[in-house]
């Protein structure tokens, strides 16, 4: 990041007006011109020159002549409290005290790095970078001061937005130096000295989430809520299935209602979907209900496509008879499928999950106001870099040319890093000329999202004539999320099997794991832990099913599985890479000892010892995934009515160095909700290429009288370097309540969710 | 036209009699702070008091709020100082948020009714509330925290 250009974007930010903490408007930049074409257009469009007096060492961190503190967040507040938590570290290392600062959203630039806000990345992947970032601007300020005292600045340090003298009771404020500290040369990141992790007292505090005033008084702005002159509200009639074509349409009624304004038609998509609009027919109307009530009201005939004769129940079939021969190998030790020849007995599971919806409690919305030169987008993106672009595709215009403000998000789970609901927002405003604020109703979102994959994995294990475990095969089938991107893809690639297939450690010593075809017939997309959901389901379960089928207690069988505290080679795993979630594996190798420690922690705190107590049951599971160990243990009992309920859960994290153990503690228990919910009710299904699931009636989700009555998470003490927390605590979640339904009934279910069996 | 009383203020909006409430108080009235979250009184996300009831502003019409007295959590008080709303905040119960003025407008209404709600009681009435980010224990704590009843033996 370079200072001119940092200083640049970042005024450019800070000069606008903020409604609601969010930046409001342009923010143009000569500086991102490719030619003179560019430079010419960017000409016109409005700028901001006057900096704020004060000390920008870098497009994160303002510090005025005022003493007022500017933070940037530059990753997107979906309920992971990002924006508690990298504001708070990068205050830490600058020794700002929070009371002086305030945080602004970052708009969609590059400027700020990697703005992706999916993969639980926001800290791990950017742990040093932003450390480095705050030490920056306080090395300044300590030399500023030191050079007005006439001290060497290692006698100097930063507390509560003051510079301090070692040894008297010298102090400056930060906002004295301001000025000072801004004509200083700014010194390479790299080169900067940070603090040590227990000088910046964050593992002790408990933060506070930064939004929550606003939150419970009404006034967070969420995309929905931005509102400029002269807009309408866009409400699309869709497709019902995807790739289907509008034949024809009829709007007279939808234009005869009050408060319609325009009626207009959006291309089908070419294949690969990717973040194309998904086509139809968009009623614009002044207020919401118009829109709504005008979709309903318009006479529309479609051509569905081929993707019409989808149909769940008999894709399960083909997805079985998929994982029933073998597949392209993945994984291989040694010679399982020798082993298995020669097996006494094996041990042979199936397990099928359905497609999933992210059901995002905010439904996804964007309001674009497009121009001849100019497209502004308030939109709720984890991604909103990629916004800028796709809105610039669509339109024809630069991506310089695209501000983005991205606001607070009622729920990502990886639903809005993809950016089709800002591509219709875009083309909507550009068609009609005036602003358009697309709104999806909940029946759009659970029918035409991008759904997590619907899987069919298939388990066995060979057994010597001792009882001990000789073979382990593992062939896993799902439409993968490639397929939105590129047509061909019908099965998962290497990096796809990171999540919890190649990167498992196993003492057995012939291993095999094979993908298997998998065409997929509805948009796919990431959903918060991804593939790890139906692997670690699948593995867990069948750890658990190998112990009863041995007679061995299922907490003994997983550590024996798990082998001696190791760090786990490539050659173990049987195979030549790993994704390892972008990481370096001599940073974040396969520990066993991590994950033998999560698991004994967890069962010691929910007293695995004395499980067996009448009319309860535990069950464990636990899972590496986005560089954080995890272990969980149900406790499930009967409700009088013999429904299965999820008393109480354990879950124990070793995500490295936490930032904000507070929000990390609020993401495993959301994590527990989430998992509870694939568990016992979420499903999504296709009849004639289309969801059959519309609302929560269909589509359930855990509601507050199943929750567990009491989450007890537990967080690993660490200074290693820093996992992921938004999504690792998910996986083992649905294993363990099924195990311990199997604990406590006896009954073993392979296919989710719970609900269909009855039991809940 | 429309005449009610939105958060103490009479108010005149200009609106068909069949719109939902919730739109024309996010649309019309200016009011977004209650939110859209299905349409068909199964998420709770659009809850507000109608004469002190809690109800689904999705499936409420205007005409029949005509002439009544309606609360939003923009109106719960002034200052972001009813009993829940700080205990919202001190036990960090927001995740994304979006769920939560619904959560909070219905718990007023069962703390209006019983002050000292069992823990059946808080589980019933906000049966209808749905949180996708999973803060149901945290909102269970924030509203015993309110209604002052000690965490006991959990
Ligand atoms: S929006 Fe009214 S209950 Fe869901
Ligand atoms: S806090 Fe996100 S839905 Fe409840």
């Amino acid at each position: 990041m370079t200072g001119a250009l940092s200083r640049r974007g970042f005024l450019g930010a800070l000069g606008q007006t903020a409604l609601g903490g969010l930046v409001l408007t342009v923010l143009p930049r000569e500086a991102d011109a490719k030619d003179e074409k560019d430079k010419a257009a960017k000409s016109e469009a409005p700028r901001v020159d006057k900096p704020p007096p004060g000390f920008t060492p870098n497009v994160f961190i303002h510090v005025g002549s005022d003493g007022k503190i500017v933070i940037m967040c530059h990753r997107s507040e979906m309920g992971q409290g990002v924006r508690s938590t990298i504001p708070a570290l990068l205050a830490a290392e600058l020794g700002a005290d929070m009371a002086h600062v305030t945080i602004e959203q970052a708009p969609g630039d590059p400027l700020f790095g990697d703005q992706n806000t999916d993969g639980s990345s926001s800290i791990r992947n950017a742990f040093v970078e932003l450390r480095q970032i705050a030490a920056v601007a306080r090395t300044m300020l300590v030399a500023a001061a030191a050079r007005r005292w006439k001290v060497a600045p290692e006698s100097c340090h930063t507390e509560k937005s003051k510079v301090l003298h070692a040894g008297d009771a010298r102090a400056l404020t930060f906002a004295e130096l301001a000025d000072d500290a801004g004509k200083l040369p700014v010194p390479k990141p790299e080169s900067v000295k940070l603090l040590a992790w227990k000088d910046l007292h964050l593992a002790e505090q408990s933060l506070p989430v930064i939004d929550a005033p606003a939150i419970v008084n009404g006034t967070a702005v969420f995309a929905a809520d931005v509102k400029v002159p002269g807009m309408l509200i866009a409400v699309i009639a869709r497709p019902p299935v995807v790739g289907g074509k509008l034949v024809k349409f009829d709007a007279t009624r939808a234009l005869a209602l009050p408060g319609v304004k325009q009626v207009l038609e959006i291309p089908a998509p070419t294949p690969p979907y990717v973040f194309q609009p998904w086509g139809g027919v968009a009623v614009l109307a002044e207020n919401t209900w118009a829109a709504m009530r005008g979709a309903k009201a318009l006479a529309l005939e479609w051509d569905l496509g081929k993707n019409a004769s989808y149909d769940s129940q008999t894709y399960k079939d083909e997805l079985s008879k998929s994982v029933s021969s073998a597949g392209t190998v993945a994984r291989k030790v040694g010679d399982a499928e020798g082993a298995l020849g020669k097996a006494a007995k094996v041990v042979q599971a199936e397990y099928h999950l359905p497609h999933l919806a992210h059901a995002t409690m905010e439904p996804p919305a964007t309001l674009a106001h497009v121009t001849e030169k100019h497209c502004e987008l308030w939109t709720a993106s984890q991604d909103p870099q990629t916004a800028r672009e796709v809105a610039a595709k669509t339109l024809g215009l630069q991506t310089f040319q695209v501000t983005v403000h991205v606001t607070l998000l009622g729920g990502g789970f990886g639903r809005k890093s993809k950016a089709d609901f800002v591509a219709e927002a875009a083309l909507l405003s550009k068609l009609a000329g005036v602003p358009v604020r697309v709104q999806w109703t909940r029946e759009d979102d659970l029918r035409h999202d991008y759904f997590h994959s619907v899987s069919t994995q298939q388990l066995t294990a060979a057994l010597d004539d001792k009882g001990a475990i000789t073979a382990w095969r593992h062939r896993t089938a799902f439409p993968p999320i490639g397929s939105t991107f590129n047509v061909a893809a019908t099965r998962p690639g290497a990096g796809d099997l990171q999540q919890g297939v190649t990167d498992l450690p196993l003492t057995v010593p012939n291993v095999l794991a094979e993908t298997c075809e998998a065409p997929a017939h509805v948009r796919i997309g990431w959903m918060r832990s991804v593939y790890n959901v139906f692997h670690a389901f699948s593995v867990n379960s069948f750890i658990d099913e190998l112990a009863a089928a041995r007679g061995v207690d299922p907490l003994a069988q997983r550590l024996e599985l798990l082998g001696p505290p190791r760090k786990v080679s490539l050659s173990e795993l049987g195979i030549e890479k790993l994704a390892n979630y972008g990481a370096k594996l001599a940073d974040h190798p396969v520990d066993t000892a991590r994950m033998r420690n999560v698991v004994e922690r967890v069962t010691q705190a929910a007293r695995w010892d004395s499980r067996k107590q009448e009319g309860r049951a535990l069950g464990l599971a636990a899972h590496r995934s986005f560089l954080t160990y995890v272990a969980v243990v149900a406790q499930v009992s009967k409700r009088a009515d013999g429904r299965i309920a999820v008393d109480e859960v354990w879950i124990c994290t070793d995500a490295g160095t936490v930032v904000n153990h507070e929000r990390a503690r609020s993401q495993m228990e959301g994590a527990v909700i989430f998992g509870q919910s694939i568990a016992l009710h979420s499903g999504m299904t296709m009849k004639a290429g289309v969801a059959e699931q519309h609302n929560f009636h269909q589509y359930k989700l855990t509601r507050i009288g199943e929750a567990p009555r009491k989450i007890h998470v537990d967080l690993v003490e660490s200074e290693g370097l820093p996992g992921g927390i938004g999504e690792p605590g998910v996986p083992p979640v649905a294993p363990a309540i099924v195990n311990a339904v199997f604990a406590l009934t006896g009954q073993r279910v392979r296919e989710l969710p719970l609900e269909k069996h009855g039991l809940v | 036209m429309i005449k009610l009383r939105i958060n103490g203020e009479e108010r005149a909006l200009e609106v068909d009699p069949e719109m939902p409430l919730l739109w024309a108080l996010r649309d019309v009235a200016g009011l977004t702070g209650t939110k859209y979250g299905c349409g068909e009184a199964l998420c709770g996300a659009c809850t507000v008091h109608l004469d002190g009831e809690a109800v689904r502003a999705c499936v409420t019409p205007m005409r029949r709020c005509e002439g009544r007295a309606v609360t939003t959590i923009e109106g719960l008080s002034k200052d972001g100082s009813h009993p829940l709303q700080k205990a919202w905040c001190e036990q960090g119960v927001p995740q994304c948020g979006f769920c939560q003025a619904g959560q909070i407008m219905t718990a007023a209404c069962l703390l209006a009714n019983v002050p000292k709600p069992s823990d059946e009681e808080i589980d019933r009435s906000l049966a209808g509330n749905l949180c996708r980010c999973g803060t149901y224990t945290r909102i269970r704590a924030a509203v015993k925290q309110a209604a002052g009843i000690e965490e006991g033996s959990r």
